[in-house]
C-alpha cells in the first residue's frame, strides 16, 4: 500500500437493533435509504467527494449483504491502484478471536491495518447517519490548529441536548474543555456527530492504554475522548451546519425519507456532491395511464398504476391499479398488489401486498413489514417490529 | 461463447435521420430515456457470454467513446481481451465508398485476434437476444454464415435487407428493398461465422473493387456461401429514420416491450451515472410516460420520455413528446409531438407542437 494521508475507518458493525425487523437478515449499514441509496452510502460518498481514497469498513453483524454490496468499491471510485475499501471483520490471532467490543476496540484491532496504510491522520466515521459533507476542510481545521483530535459537532436544539453527547469548548478557539455523555442540564447544545480525526500516533497510543483496561467499555464517546481530556489533549470542534441525522431508530429513518420530500430538499440531490451508490441495471421507471403520483420519490425499473402520494419508492417496486402508497417507504422489489392501501408504513425488500390488503400505522407508530413477508388482505393493519 | 468475437459496426447511413445524428453517430442516439442504441446490440452479447468486443468507429466518434469508455459499464474493462476500438482509416483511403474499407483497414486485428468465430452486428438496432442460440443454431447446421431475422407485422418503407428462406433455415434469396411487406422476414444485420471466412471475405471483396460488406461481401457472394438464417421472435426496431426513432422510442411506452427489453434475466446496460430518484413536486401530473432518474417534475406529462436529469417546471403540459437528458422546460410551456436534444432550454410560456407523424425537433444546447 502506498502512503496516505488521511485513512477513513467506517464503524458498519452495529446490529441497529432499534431498526428492528429491518436489520433482522442485514446490518444497518445495508438498510435501503432515500429512493435507491443504502445508510453507508452516505459516509462513503463523503470520503470519495473529499478526495478520500483509502476507506476501511469495520464490519461485524451479519456483514454478508454489506460485503456484497460494496465489492470492489468502484461504485465510489475506490477501486484505484493507491487506495480502494477494505473490509474488515474480526479476525483471529495466535492468542485467540474476538468480536468488536466496542467503537475504539475495533480500531485497536485493526491497528495494525492503519500501520499498513500508514496515515498521518485517521479519520473514524459511523456508518449510519445522514449527511453530506466535506472532510476535507474538516482536515483542513485539524491542520491549522495544530490539534491531536478533531471532533464534528452539530447544533442540536436546547431541549434535546441531553440525548446527546456534549461538547463543551471554547467559544473563541473551538478548543474542547469538557464532554459530558447525555447531560441532564447540559451547558451547551453542540452535539458529537461521532466524526473524529486524529493523529495516527496520538490515537494509537490512547487505543492501546485503553485496551489494557479491563473495566473500560472501549467506546470512544465514553473512554477515549474523555481520558484524551484528562490529559489535556489538544482536542478541537468542528461545527457543520447542514443537515444531518441519526437513522438508528423506524421513526427517524421514516422521518429522514419524508424530509427528502420537502420542496426544497434538506441537501442537494442532483447537484455536482453527488451521492454515489452501487446502481442497478434497471429502465426508467414506468408511469401508468390512471396513476397518480405527488410529492414523491420513484427510482428506476419501478412500475405504478396506482396512487403515490408523500412516499419513497425504490427500484424495482409494483404498484397495482387502484393501489394506494401514502406517507410509506417501499424498499426494492416489493409488490403492492391492486386495490391495496399502504399509510405511515416501512415495507422492507422483497415483501408482497396481497390484493386488497391493508397495511396502516399512524404518525408516531409507524407499520414495519419485514424483508420477504407477503400480507394478504385478511391480515389487516399488521404491525411487526 | 468465448469462442466468438463480437464486432460492432458503426456505420450507419444517416440520410434519413440528419436533424438527430448532425454531430454524432446514429449508434449513440438516446432511446428510452436513459440508454443509447449501442447498449442493445453491446448489452446482447455480454449477456450471451461474448467477453472481447470490437467496435468500429464512426469518423466523428468521440460521442460514442465518450459514452463506453473503458466499457467498465458492460463489464467489458477486462486484464484480458474485453473492449477494442477499431479506428476508421484516415484521409487517404477515403477514396473508396462503403463501409468495406474500414473492416480491411482493421484486417491485421480481425486475423490475429484469438476467437475461432466472429459475430458482426449493427449497433442500431433494438433488441434483446441471447446470441448463444444463434451459435448452435450455427453449429447445428454447418452453415457458413448464419443470420437473424424477425417476421415484419405491418408494412414499411425504408432500406431493408429481406430474406426468403426454406424451412431448414436455408437463406434462398438475400436482397436489399426499399420497402417491408407483413410477412417479410427481416434481416436484424447480425452475422455469425468463422473468423477465417470473415477475413478471406473481406480481403477478397475489398481486393477486387468492392465497397460494401453485405452488398459485395454477402449478397453478390451468396452462392458461394451456405447460408442460414433463424427467427428471432421477440421485440425488434431498426433506427434508420426520425420516424423510426420516434416510433420505437413510444414503443417502449408499452408495458409488454418495457418488460421484455429490460425486466427480464438479460438487463441492458448502459453508462452510470448517479442520478437521484426522480422527484414529484406537489402540482405533478404523469400519466403513461417513461421517467429517468434525476428528473424533477412539477408539471403534467403524459405519453411522453423524459431522459435522465430533466426538470418540468410547473404549469408546463408535455404530451406525445421525447425530453432528451439535462433539458429544462419552464413555466407555462406547452409541448406536443416535440422531440427535444439534449441540453435543450424551453423558456416560459412557450407553445411547441410537431404532428404524430412528423415529430418538430430541437436541436442540442438549444434556447428558446
Amino acid at each position: 500500500m502506498g502512503k496516505t494521508e488521511c485513512l477513513a475507518m467506517i464503524l458498519a458493525g452495529g446490529q441497529g437493533s432499534r431498526l428492528g425487523a429491518l436489520t433482522k437478515k442485514i446490518a444497518k449499514p445495508a438498510v435501503p435509504f432515500g429512493g435507491k441509496y443504502r445508510i453507508i452510502d452516505f459516509p462513503l460518498s463523503n470520503c470519495a467527494n473529499s478526495g478520500i481514497s483509502k476507506v476501511g469498513v469495520l464490519t461485524q453483524y451479519r456483514p454478508l449483504e454489506l460485503n456484497n454490496y460494496l465489492a470492489s468499491g468502484s461504485a465510489w471510485d475506490l477501486d484505484t491502484r493507491e487506495g480502494g475499501i477494505f473490509i474488515l471483520p474480526p479476525y483471529a490471532r495466535e492468542k485467540g478471536a474476538d468480536w468488536y467490543r466496542g467503537t475504539a476496540d475495533a480500531i485497536y484491532q485493526n491497528l495494525n491495518f492503519i500501520e499498513l496504510a500508514d496515515p498521518e491522520y485517521v479519520l473514524v466515521l459511523s456508518g449510519d447517519h445522514i449527511y453530506t459533507m466535506d472532510y476535507s476542510w474538516m482536515l483542513e481545521s485539524h491542520k491549522m490548529h495544530k490539534a491531536e483530535a478533531t471532533i464534528g459537532v452539530i447544533e442540536v436544539p436546547w431541549k434535546e441536548a441531553p440525548r446527546f453527547g456534549i461538547m463543551n469548548a471554547n467559544k473563541k478557539t473551538g478548543r474542547i474543555e469538557e464532554f459530558e455523555e447525555k447531560p441532564a442540564k447540559p451547558k451547551s447544545n453542540l452535539a458529537s456527530m461521532g466524526i473524529y480525526i486524529f493523529n495516527t500516533d496520538y490515537l494509537k497510543k490512547y487505543l492501546e492504554e485503553d485496551a489494557k483496561d479491563e473495566t473500560s467499555s472501549h467506546d470512544f464517546g465514553k473512554n477515549i475522548i474523555p481520558k484524551m481530556l484528562a490529559d489535556e489533549g489538544r482536542l478541537f470542534t468542528y461545527a457543520f451546519d447542514g443537515y444531518w441525522k441519526d437513522v438508528g431508530t423506524i421513526e427517524s429513518l421514516w422521518q429522514a425519507n419524508m424530509d427528502l420530500l420537502q420542496d426544497e430538499p434538506p441537501f442537494d440531490l442532483t447537484g455536482e456532491w453527488r451521492v454515489l451508490s452501487s446502481n442497478p441495471s434497471l429502465p426508467p421507471h414506468f408511469v401508468g395511464p390512471d396513476a397518480e403520483i405527488k410529492n414523491a420519490m420513484v427510482s428506476e425499473g419501478s412500475m405504478v398504476l396506482g396512487k403515490v402520494e408523500n412516499s419513497v419508492i425504490f427500484p424495482g417496486v409494483r404498484i397495482g391499479k387502484g393501489a394506494k402508497i401514502t406517507n410509506s417507504v417501499i424498499m426494492p422489489s416489493t409488490v403492492i398488489r391492486e386495490n391495496a392501501v399502504v399509510d405511515h408504513a416501512i415495507i422492507a425488500q422483497n415483501c408482497v401486498i396481497e390484493e386488497g390488503a391493508a397495511v396502516m400505522g399512524e404518525p408516531g407508530a409507524i407499520t414495519v413489514i419485514a424483508e420477504g413477508e407477503t400480507v394478504d388482505a385478511a391480515a389487516g393493519g399488521k404491525r411487526v417490529g | 461463447m468465448k469462442s466468438v468475437m463480437g464486432i460492432i459496426s458503426l456505420q450507419e447511413d444517416k440520410g434519413l435521420i440528419r436533424e438527430l445524428t448532425d454531430r454524432r453517430a446514429v449508434e449513440s442516439l438516446p432511446f428510452a430515456g436513459r440508454y443509447r442504441l449501442i447498449d442493445f446490440t453491446l448489452s446482447s452479447m455480454v449477456n450471451s457470454g461474448i467477453t472481447s468486443v470490437g467496435v468500429m468507429l464512426p469518423t466523428a466518434p468521440r460521442s460514442v467513446l465518450d459514452h463506453l469508455r473503458s466499457g467498465k459499464d458492460w463489464d467489458l474493462a477486462r486484464r484480458h481481451d474485453g473492449l477494442f476500438y477499431l479506428p476508421a482509416p484516415q484521409e487517404e483511403e477515403l477514396s473508396r465508398l462503403g463501409d468495406l474499407k474500414n473492416f480491411y483497414h482493421n484486417l491485421d486485428f480481425f486475423e490475429h485476434s484469438a476467437q475461432k468465430y466472429v459475430l458482426l452486428a449493427s449497433g442500431s438496432f433494438v433488441y434483446n437476444i441471447d446470441f448463444s442460440d444463434l451459435l448452435r443454431f450455427h453449429q447445428n447446421t454447418g452453415a457458413d454464415i448464419s443470420m437473424v431475422y424477425h417476421v415484419a407485422t405491418e408494412e414499411e418503407t425504408g432500406h431493408d435487407v429481406i430474406l426468403e428462406t426454406a424451412q431448414n433455415g436455408l437463406v434462398t434469396d438475400i436482397a436489399e428493398k426499399p420497402a417491408v411487406y407483413d410477412g417479410s422476414k427481416v434481416s436484424l444485420a447480425v452475422y455469425l461465422m468463422e473468423r477465417r471466412i470473415f477475413v478471406e471475405m473481406i480481403r477478397y471483396t475489398y481486393e477486387h473493387g468492392g465497397q460494401d460488406l453485405l452488398m459485395d461481401g454477402i449478397i453478390r457472394r451468396a452462392a458461394d456461401y451456405n447460408i442460414y438464417a433463424c427467427e428471432h421472435d421477440g421485440y425488434v426496431a431498426h433506427i434508420d429514420s426520425t420516424a423510426s426513432f420516434f416510433k420505437s422510442n413510444m414503443d417502449s411506452l408499452r408495458p409488454e416491450i418495457w418488460e421484455e427489453l429490460f425486466m427480464g434475466d438479460h438487463p441492458i446496460y448502459t453508462k452510470i451515472k448517479d442520478e437521484a430518484p426522480v422527484q414529484y413536486k406537489g402540482t405533478a401530473a404523469v400519466r403513461n410516460s417513461l421517467i429517468a432518474n434525476g428528473c424533477i417534475v412539477r408539471g403534467e406529462v403524459g405519453n411522453s420520455i423524459i431522459f435522465r436529469g430533466v426538470t418540468i417546471e410547473e404549469g408546463v403540459k408535455v404530451k406525445n413528446s421525447i425530453i432528451m437528458q439535462h433539458s429544462t422546460v419552464h413555466a407555462g410551456s406547452l409541448l406536443e409531438n416535440v422531440i427535444c436534444d439534449k441540453n435543450v432550454v424551453i423558456s416560459k410560456e412557450k407553445w411547441l407542437k410537431g404532428a404524430p407523424n412528423y415529430p418538430l425537433i430541437i436541436a442540442k444546447n438549444t434556447v428558446i
